[in-house]
């Protein structure tokens, strides 16, 4: 049904998108929390979970007594949930959607029978199809011949039929378990020193870069919680220039941060967590020589976890002409270097600045002006190049339209980049020549 | 003439110290040793500093060893100091706006020897630092042709060895630079005898 449609025949009916991102999310922790009832819980659809339960029913008293403690646990947190129990996939995919309940062995066909075709996991077309032809139950196609059927319908709607029934078999596949890089440490009594954390910290570490190494991943930010006696929380978090993997010079980087801790009556429980990995090859072991980047990430990690990581940059170039945008200012620790050849075309300064309006005498160029408080005398100048503001940006320093620029070199010695406006006639600087 | 990288030319920064070049040129000679410096670069600013560094005017391969930071007040001491100590930096350059004081100076002397680094201070006119190796004072200067580049370093300090001054063209976009022949001191008229 349509929203408008509902909304029609129910004024007051409340309506929320649906955020299938958090559904997702809340499926995958109920995956895990199913496991408590099978080892393998795997997802089924958006919508539901399916669990073997094979050799697993006695441990809780029985199927029925399984699926009750389910039901009464899920009401406790507050979920309506509805759950079957049978022999195959199919059938209790079938029945957990409409009406649930507990088929007993051998009786698949008969309690299937009532329910309809599209409970066979069939799209929509092929069931509507099913339905033209008077097939509208499962019951229906059962005593059917199979060969018309898949000729007619695929061999999609068959095998269907046949893993519901039980005649194919269909395992319960659930997906890894994706890695949680996290580690913990109890400690027997209570530290306070600054040396025993960071003991402490280098075997969480050697354990967190063994995990890490074991799936070819690199963490890029780290989180240490540490828990004091007085149920009070510490965090110290450290993000890294690069994915990095190396306990000793994680365990450097986190010394600061540990420094400042306050350990109270003690610390007595220590957590590392890598909170953002990214995948890291393994690298060639070669001669113990600390290879450059590494010496440049090391320092950048170290300048970023105090300055703020967006204050390390670097240099890109830009697809402009306009000299403020025709390169772009990229941090440093999520970018890499890219090879920029020097642009043909007029040369350029090494430094610009915001324009600086200059009193210039008469002339074009001005054969004198006052910059910054210097009286400068034009002894040579280069020009004009004429750049046009970028119709489709709307710069506001751009608003003064068309600009000329000029190299101007001095009789004093400063090499300036000059540029008249037409459109508003003033001069203004802009660079310094090497 | 190009700067020698290993040798010892006029113009090259003793390794492991700590320099000052002052000047209107300051930023060029920073960008000459730049070039004639392997490994990466890091230049630290000041936060607010409006003049910025334009890739397109770079001399040749330095625009991608460039890594800048900008700091503010003790940050920025703080910033150069870690710099000089990392091995693998080729050259830091540290824009300064307030002198430095000489327990500051002498600490980054140390980091530079610490991490093998040469640094290079960008200082106001007159305000260098007693710990410095050597300092330098850079001005453009008008040239005679066309399109000219003509630049004066003179090396007003220096620990070891003796002063010198240098006129040279060097057109920034490499290593090389035209050295212009050396004039020397010319000699004022001797006083006439009393």
């Amino acid at each position: 049904m349509a929203l408008a449609d509902a909304r029609a025949i129910c004024p007051d009916l409340a309506t929320r998108p649906a955020d299938l991102v958090r559904e997702a999310t809340t499926l995958a922790a109920l995956r895990r929390w199913a496991g408590r009832y099978s080892p393998m819980v795997a997802r089924d659809g958006p919508d539901g979970l399916m669990a073997d339960i094979t050799g697993v029913a006695h441990l809780f008293g029985g199927e029925a007594e399984l699926r009750a403690d389910l039901h009464a646990r899920l009401a406790r947190a507050g979920m309506a949930a509805q759950s079957a129990v049978a022999g195959t996939f199919g059938g209790a995919h079938a029945l957990a959607r409409h009406g649930g309940g507990i088929i007993p062995d051998g009786a698949l066909a008969d309690r299937l029978g009532p329910l309809p075709v599209a409970a066979l996991r069939i799209d929509h077309d092929t069931a509507e199809a099913l339905g033209r032809l008077g097939l509208r139950r499962i019951g229906d196609l059962i005593p059917r011949a199979r060969a018309p059927l898949a000729r007619r319908f695929g061999p999609g709607l068959v095998g269907r039929l046949d893993q519901a029934l039980g005649y194919r078999p269909e395992p319960v596949a659930p997906e890894a378990e994706p890695p949680h890089f996290g580690v913990r440490l109890s400690l027997p009594d209570p530290v306070g020193l600054q040396s025993d954390v960071m003991a402490g910290l280098a075997r969480l570490l050697e354990r967190l870069c063994e995990k890490l190494g074991r799936h070819h991943a690199g963490a890029r930010r780290l989180r240490l919680e540490l828990d004091r006696v007085d149920h009070a929380g510490v965090q110290v978090e450290i993000g890294l220039a690069g994915a990095m993997r190396d306990p000793a010079r994680i365990a450097a980087l986190f010394e600061k941060g540990v420094e400042e801790v306050d350990a109270g009556f003690g610390i007595e429980a220590m957590r590392l967590v890598a909170t953002v990995t990214e995948p890291l090859a393994p690298a060639q072991i070669g001669p113990a020589r600390a290879a450059p980047q590494d010496g440049m990430d090391d320092l950048i990690t170290r300048l970023g976890n105090r300055l703020g990581f967006e204050t390390i940059q670097r240099l890109a170039p830009a697809e402009s002409l306009i000299p403020e945008r025709s390169f772009q200012v990229l941090a440093a620790a999520w970018s890499r270097a890219a090879p920029a050849d020097r642009p043909g075309g007029p040369p350029r300064p090494v430094m610009i600045f915001p324009p600086e309006p200059v009193m210039a005498a008469p002339g074009h160029p001005p054969a004198r002006f006052r910059w910054r408080r210097m009286a400068l005398t034009t002894l040579r100048a280069t020009g004009p190049e004429r750049i046009a503001p970028e119709w489709w940006l709307d710069d506001p320093a751009w608003r003064s339209g068309l600009r000329d620029y000029w190299r101007i070199e001095t009789r004093e010695g400063p090499r300036l980049w000059l540029f008249h406006t037409p459109q508003a006639p003033a001069w203004s600087a802009q660079g310094v020549f090497a | 003439m190009r700067c020698e990288r290993a040798g010892s030319g006029a113009l090259q920064l003793a390794p492991t110290r700590v320099h000052e070049a002052e000047g209107f040129g300051r930023h060029a000679f920073a960008l000459f040793q730049s070039v004639c410096h392997d490994g990466p670069v890091v230049w630290v600013g000041p936060a607010h500093a409006p003049e910025r560094l334009l890739l397109a005017g770079l001399p040749q391969g330095v625009g991608e060893r460039l890594h800048i930071v900008r700091a503010g007040g003790v940050d920025l001491l703080w910033a150069v100091e870690e710099a000089l100590r990392a091995a693998p930096v080729g050259l830091v350059v540290a824009e300064l706006e307030t002198a430095l004081s000489l327990t500051a100076g002498r600490r980054l002397q140390l980091a530079a020897e610490a991490g093998g680094t040469t640094g290079l201070v960008l200082i106001r006119q007159g305000a260098g630092s007693n710990a410095a190796q050597t300092r330098w004072h850079c001005a453009p200067r008008p040239g005679a042709g066309a399109d000219s580049t003509l630049h004066q370093w003179s090396l007003i300090k220096n620990k070891r060895g003796t002063l010198g001054d240098w006129t040279l063209h060097w057109d920034g976009t490499s290593a090389a630079f035209h050295l212009v022949a050396e004039t020397g001191e010319r000699r004022g008229p001797a006083p006439p005898p009393l």
